[in-house]
């Protein structure tokens, strides 16, 4: 069932009803409810999958609790001190970290097995034929579980909090499988953390009519961004991304730029829709987005967008990796061949490399999403090693704090952003290198008014109304750097208000693309 | 103190250590001057931070810094 869909509406309508008209004990089990139900419209085999990680997620984060309060116990009974305590702990951290292992290996396995065997078994058929081999592997045909790669992010992050001591595991099943599968976040996230959400998803939400609205405004809000904007520029991308040869060119920008703009129109509209989804049943989605085009470097980019995936990345492998004993070691070897400041780098480079790797192949089971993690890491390292210069540059140059300035590596950061993901718009890397020539080379702008924009697929009308939506897009950006828009718009005469929401529903209405050719199930989001 | 405040300004000399209390928070620290000051504390203080005590409380200043590998020391 698609967000973007009479059903999901006539869904989400219906289960808004029966969570209010329900005793509060009973609610997040209607959130339960609909979760399974949402789950289920996607394929009911799939469902195998989701429960199989929520069971081993539940017992194994249960075992290693009992080992910690059993060992305990032991210590406290026998009256342990000093060194043999401190033996006993780290026998009893052993113990979970076996269990720990376990959970690792059954979720990471199910995960790696769905989603990445049809990617191994081509690279297999490349390297046989590379050695002259004439057969090849057949691939599978199995669709991807729903949110597979969204909710194991999310059941791992809670079963190492667990092994950390963090908090407490969860003793009710079901809870914890609804965390797991609230059908909100399930498609496309946040990624949340156990700790965070269950202190809105449990509570027992009282029906709050401003809240409510908040929610809706929230939700017409990514209907605008994913039916007006996102699916409008579609033919734009597809057009340049399956014909790069031959429109080539100035239209390797145009492609570039709307491939931007759709994944922005996407992914930021159909999180806006989660999140106003979540705001229905009272519960609190993590933010994911914090206008990521106002970013001035990469690496505030990264900061600012998809922010509950880059925080997972940072918290479970990032740092506890740069942190590991076997990267310390690394480090010790290089002191021998590059000298000791040179070797205080490794655990950096390594552990950033290594993230961005797993980052890359997470959004998909292709090299093109690993080169395009890579990249990302490539120049994220580079601008740190040139961090020196720039702190140089900006206090020898006063005009380096000029809003000009400012708006120039703005503008820069979007171009350098789009840029890499050609690697991931284009079929095939190679390709994307090829089109990164025309990109730098050719400016034929002739092109564009020589009648070859027809193949674009869009209309003029089209076209003025993704030209006007961008500077919508920064009008609601400056305005959400200070407050939450929708704040902003209630504080606004009545008349004002009403001009706003009701002219955005028309949009919607009037502007959305739902005519023929259009796919309503595609989030792009969605297939990761 | 004094050698923490040392390697802090090799990562990044353009702070003011002693009244910065938002290193995390205020974005003027990225993850990398974080890994680099994490092994940097192993190599020069013997103390391996684990990674679930990585939270931005715990780095925002030098002396929340200070207190964590303090802390860290006597636990081993």
């Amino acid at each position: 069932m698609a967000f973007v869909s009479y059903e999901f509406l006539a869904f989400l309508a219906v289960f808004v009803l029966v969570y209010y008209v329900l005793p509060g004990r009973f609610r997040w089990m209607v959130l339960l409810a609909g979760s399974l139900l949402f789950y289920l419209a996607s394929g009911i085999r799939y469902i195998v999958f989701l429960l199989i990680t929520c069971v081993s997620i539940f017992g194994l984060t249960l075992w290693m609790e009992r080992i910690h309060l059993a060992g305990k116990e032991e210590m406290k009974n026998q009256g342990m001190k000093g060194e043999e305590k401190k033996a006993f702990r780290a026998k009893l951290k052993k113990r979970q970290k076996h269990v720990l292992q376990l959970g690792l290996f059954v979720n990471l396995g199910i995960l790696a097995v769905v989603k990445y065997t049809n990617f191994a078994i081509w690279n297999v058929n490349q390297w046989l034929h590379f050695f002259g081999g004439e057969g090849e592997f057949g691939f599978v045909s199995w669709a991807l579980p729903l949110g597979i790669s969204y909710y194991t992010l999310q059941a791992l992050g809670y079963l190492l909090d667990v092994y950390h001591g963090k908090y407490e595991a969860e003793k009710n099943p079901f809870r914890l499988l609804l965390f797991l599968s609230f059908f909100p976040q399930v498609v496309q996230g946040p990624v949340s953390r156990f700790d965070k959400l269950k202190e809105t998803l449990f509570e027992e939400h009282a029906w709050f009519g401003q809240r409510i609205c908040r929610g809706m405004e929230r939700m017409l809000w990514g209907f605008f961004k994913k039916l007006v904007v996102a699916d409008r520029v579609a033919p734009v991308v597809m057009a340049v991304g399956q014909n790069p040869e031959e429109l080539g060119g100035i239209y390797v920008l145009a492609g570039m730029l709307a491939y931007t703009l759709q994944l922005y129109g996407d992914f930021t509209g159909g999180i806006d829709i989660a999140i106003g989804c979540g705001e229905l049943f009272g519960v609190e989605l993590p933010e994911n987005f914090d206008r990521p085009f106002s970013a001035e470097s990469l690496a505030e980019y990264w900061r600012r967008w998809h922010m509950s995936l880059m925080q997972w990345f940072r918290e479970y492998v990032f740092y506890p990796l740069a942190g590991s004993k076997s990267v310390s070691r690394i480090r010790k070897l290089g002191e021998r061949f590059f000298g000791k400041k040179a070797a205080s780098r490794l655990p950096m480079y390594i552990a950033s490399l290594i993230t961005w790797f797993f980052t890359g192949i997470w959004h998909g089971a292709s090299w093109n999403f690993v080169i395009w993690g890579m990249v990302n890491g490539v120049i994220l390292l580079a601008s740190q090693e040139a961090a020196p210069l720039y702190r140089r540059f900006h206090k020898a140059y006063a005009f380096s704090n000029t809003p000009v300035y400012h708006r120039f590596m703005t503008l820069r950061t979007l171009m350098m952003v789009s840029a890499v993901q050609m690697f991931e718009y284009y079929a095939s890397p190679l390709t994307a290198i090829r089109m990164f020539g025309d990109l730098a080379f050719v400016w034929d702008i002739g092109r564009l008014f020589d009648g070859s924009a027809a193949l674009l697929g869009i209309t003029l009308a089209d076209f003025a109304v993704l030209f006007l939506s961008v500077p919508l897009f920064c009008l609601v950006g400056a305005i959400q750097a200070k407050e939450d828009i929708r704040l902003w718009v209630e504080r606004k005469s009545g008349l004002v208000r009403f001009l706003v929401w009701f002219g955005l529903f028309l949009a919607v209405l009037i502007l959305g693309v739902y005519g023929q050719g259009y796919d309503k199930q595609n989030f792009i989001y969605n297939q990761f | 103190m004094e050698e923490l405040i040392e390697i802090m300004e090799e990562i990044n000399p353009d702070v003011d250590y002693a009244s910065c209390t938002g290193l995390i928070e205020e974005g003027i620290w990225t993850s990398f001057d974080l890994v680099m000051l994490i092994t940097e504390i192993r190599e020069q203080f013997g103390v391996a931070i684990p990674a679930e005590r990585i939270v931005p409380e715990n780095f925002n200043s030098a002396e929340a810094i200070f207190a964590l590998i303090k802390e860290l020391e006597e636990d081993d």
